[in-house]
């Protein structure tokens, strides 16, 4: 099914500059899948050891994912996924 | 160099202040490379060493900001009692190379002091803050 995911500028290099870019899959996971296909390297940023990146906030519509069913989240025709790494620093 | 409204800078000093002596953090929304917002951002970390913007209230800022098709001009956070310089924390974690990184330092609590930087694949670089 097809599935609208948003992209910050970093992913955005790697999607040829897109804000938003079409993909299809029925979870989280087979929408990744199908991202590296297309625009190979975004899984990298976003995954680390097939789990998602600690400092990476993927959301479904507008919830984030951690909160659902993780990369298993399913997904219906028409939803948008937001992929947005964390704002984050400290002295320590 | 970075323009910012001194009513901005103004809000940025007051929320450092507020949240002090924990980090506070936030977003300064942008419209082509123009500051149009300021959004205080809840730090979930609640802490004077570390902040990371709570993951809801990064997403209601996007979703503003991404319906105006406004970006993030700067990602702001406060040293309450250090320099306003980025931290080896703050480099390796600068995740939107796009954004300014600016720093409140309350080092000085009367002299507050507001730096920009931007941090490239590691490589912090000084832009200079211009108040409008």
């Amino acid at each position: 099914m097809a599935i609208e995911v948003k992209l910050t500028a970093t992913l955005q290099k790697l999607a040829g500059g897109a804000r938003s870019v079409q993909s299809e899959g029925s979870n989280v996971r087979e929408v990744l899948e199908d991202l590296e296909r297309r625009h190979p390297g975004i899984q990298d940023m976003v995954m680390v050891d097939g789990q998602i990146h600690r400092f990476v906030n993927i959301y479904l519509n507008d919830e984030d994912i951690r909160f659902l069913e993780q990369l298993e989240t399913p997904l219906r025709e028409g939803d948008v996924l937001s992929i947005l790494p964390a704002l984050a620093g400290g002295k320590i | 160099m970075l323009s910012l409204p001194r009513s901005f800078i103004d809000e940025m000093i007051a929320h450092a202040r507020e949240d002090a002596p924990n980090e506070c953090c936030g977003i300064v929304a942008g419209e082509d490379g123009q500051a149009v917002k300021v959004f205080r951002a809840k730090n979930a970390e609640t802490s004077p060493y570390r902040y990371s913007v709570e993951a809801k209230d990064l997403f209601r800022i996007y979703r503003e900001c991404d319906e105006k098709r406004w970006s993030f001009l700067v990602i702001y956070h406060s040293h309450t009692a250090s320099e306003a310089y980025p931290s080896p924390t703050d480099i390796r974690l600068a995740f939107w190379p796009e954004a300014y990184y600016a720093l409140v330092s309350l080092e000085r609590p009367d002299e507050p002091v507001v730096r920009a930087f931007r941090i490239l694949d590691g490589e912090v670089s000084e832009e200079e803050v211009r108040p409008v």
